[in-house]
């Protein structure tokens, strides 16, 4: 997923001189082909998040779209009232780009697991919010970023993700994709939404559900979790007594948060269950294979999880 | 409207003179800030800075952020004078309705970025200068920082960018009137020897009296002889040219009272006011008022006047 932000951004930026790309020295090896093949839209800002978040935004305000790279919370929390105050209120062209979502420097310790992201980013007024699943949607929402017109947060997992899709046509920012619908064949039936790099999991348990409990299941990737797609929410509560929803980020605030506010406010009965990580940091250390299945959020738990429920 | 062609000198008292009556209003905060920086905000917008009142977006206009946002009174007072907006708006400062924030808003004409929380501005700043030299775009950017705002790692954070990438298109001023929020900025942080600091990372430094026109202009107009960028350090004195608000922590937020206090700020900008200035309130002047024997002033009302963190030593039972 990561080597296709890069591999696509190359591509934009050989295009259009006006992008550029800053590291917060973090990078190494990946953000090569970039550097090399584009040396005058790059910039190694040094380890300094709220600088480099600043500069974006002042080179934003002279006409650059400038996306900033960095890994885990880094490039979100550590300069949240920079994004907030010089980039976000300006409405400037700054795309904050973390790589590592989640779970996927499992191993690295709390510090590098970006678990609230999502939460505190789409809190912020005029930032998009986008968690592609696999990298096939790395790279369409990178395109749709750089062409949407202000801040967006665009959450990356590292590489190695199942790929889902061979190629996405209709790609738009605030659309959902389905993936799976294994409806027709079973009377039980559940909606499954999901939200970045947890796409592939999702999709096992999908199968698991059919195969193994004789659960239907429309399933859809989210890769924006703002603006969000709510009609796609709406006909989903319509079909549905329960809607699940699942991300590896916290359960507070996050993509489930954000289905549930829709959910919540339709007047329709469907229950909304979200599976995620239940408000708790994380002090295992293991890789983000291991910590999935420890805090629930592997297939076969998924699967568990949705089956208990509709049982 | 038409741009005005200003002396730096009137434009400064105009600006102590509006921000007096607009704190008075508004009973806002930061007249001191305000006073300490209007000679630098005059002298920029009158003698130093390219700008078209008529396309405030000019593309070749230079930059201006005033990175010490609660000082915003001086820049919408300056871009009023110079002709950005009606100078009757002044008198919506913090008013409901009003787009005069206590803090700078770029949604008021003339102002090219939004700053109230420090340690923003100078980045900012460095990264418009970055993608000006990039671009090949030849005009200057200029940040006004304060000096409590220096506490903020941001702020290094940006000066060790600005020298990385030799920004001499890059100008920066610190008001550096030695008092922040709540006390001296030397028993709080000290930010001593603040023209060595800024040596040190790179930048091509001059220090002035930043309530002296003639030194500000020279420093403004002349940048150092490496290809850095450019630190002004503007000895100034909170709350400059009212002598009972000068070096008092008490108006970092006090606002000037109806009765004597009003009064006697305006009897004493009259005291200083040029000839080719008209008081846009009260142009006849005020009589000095009689001081009250119990009013306030002239006190240490620093937080370390009563508690003082010096006395506390560890010792070595404490290690």
């Amino acid at each position: 997923m990561r080597d296709s932000f890069v591999k696509t951004l190359i591509d934009i930026a050989k295009q259009n001189p006006n992008v550029e790309l800053l590291t917060g020295d973090l990078g190494f090896g990946v953000l090569k082909p970039f550097y090399e093949q584009c040396p005058n839209q790059f910039t190694n800002v040094g380890i300094a998040e709220q600088n480099m978040a600043g500069i974006a935004a002042g080179m934003a305000s002279l006409g650059k779209t400038v996306f900033v790279y960095s890994i885990a919370n880094f490039p979100t929390l550590r300069c949240l009232e920079q994004i907030r105050n010089d980039c976000a209120y300006h409405r400037l062209n700054v795309k904050i780009v973390s790589v590592g979502g989640g779970f996927t420097y499992g191993a690295l310790g709390m510090t590098h697991q970006a678990t609230e992201d999502i939460a505190v980013m789409r809190a912020l007024p005029d930032v998009a919010v986008l968690c592609p699943g696999d990298l096939v949607e790395a790279a369409a929402a990178t395109r749709a970023a750089t062409a949407w017109p202000g801040t967006v947060y665009l959450r990356l997992g590292r590489g190695g993700e199942m790929r889902v899709h061979h190629v996405i046509d209709d790609f738009k920012i605030g659309k959902a994709i389905k993936i799976a619908d294994t409806t027709d064949l079973h009377d039980k039936k559940t909606a499954i939404l999901s939200t970045g790099a947890i796409l592939g999991e999702v999709c096992e348990a999908t199968t698991i559900l059919s195969s193994k409990f004789g659960i239907g299941t429309e399933q859809f990737s989210f890769p924006t979790v703002k603006p969000i797609d709510k009609e796609c929410i709406l006909k989903c509560c319509q079909k549905y007594d329960w809607v699940f929803t699942v991300e590896e980020h916290n359960v507070v605030g996050g993509f489930g948060s954000a289905v549930a506010e829709v959910t919540s406010e339709s007047g329709l009965p469907t229950r909304l269950i979200r599976i995620g990580i239940n408000d708790q940091y994380c002090h295992i250390v293991g890789s983000q294979k291991y910590l999935r299945n420890q805090f629930g959020l592997s297939a076969k738990s998924i699967s568990q999880r949705i089956a208990d429920t509709l049982m | 409207m038409e741009q005005k062609k200003i002396s730096s000198k009137d434009l400064a008292w105009l600006i102590r003179r509006h921000s007096v009556e607009m704190t008075h209003l508004s009973k806002g905060s930061h007249i001191a800030s305000v006073l300490s920086v209007a000679d630098i905000i005059a002298v920029l917008y009158a003698q130093i800075m390219h700008y078209r009142v008529n396309d405030p977006l000019w593309d070749n206009r230079d930059r201006m952020i005033l990175s010490k946002g609660h000082a915003g009174a001086a820049i919408y007072a300056a871009l009023a004078e110079c002709g950005f907006f009606d100078v009757q708006e002044l008198k919506t400062h913090y008013q409901d309705g009003s787009r005069l924030s206590g803090h700078v808003s770029h949604h008021v004409p003339g102002v090219d970025f939004s700053t109230g929380s420090l340690g923003h501005g100078l980045s900012v700043a460095t990264g418009i200068a970055y993608a000006a030299a990039k671009s090949g775009k030849t005009f200057k950017t200029y940040a006004v920082l304060g000096d409590g705002e220096c506490d903020e790692g941001s702020v290094w954070e940006a000066a060790m960018f600005a020298n990385q990438f030799h920004l001499s298109n890059l100008i920066a001023i610190v008001d550096y009137n030695k008092m922040q929020s709540m006390d001296f900025c030397e028993k709080t942080i000290s930010l001593d020897p603040l023209t060595d600091k800024w040596k040190s990372f790179g930048w091509n430094v001059t220090r002035v009296d930043g309530n002296n026109h003639r030194q500000l202009a020279e420093a403004l107009s002349q940048h150092g002889d490496k290809p850095a960028p450019t630190m002004i350090i503007a000895d100034t004195l909170k709350g400059y040219g009212i002598p009972f608000m000068q070096n008092d922590i008490l108006w970092h937020y006090r606002f000037p009272h109806e009765g004597w206090e009003y009064d006697a700020a305006v009897a004493e900008l009259h005291r200083i006011k040029p000839d080719s200035v008209e008081d846009p309130y009260t142009p006849a002047g005020v009589a000095y008022p009689t001081i009250p024997p119990d009013a306030d002033i002239y006190n240490d009302h620093t937080t370390s006047a009563t508690w003082k963190p010096s006395s506390f030593k560890l010792n070595d039972t404490d290690l």
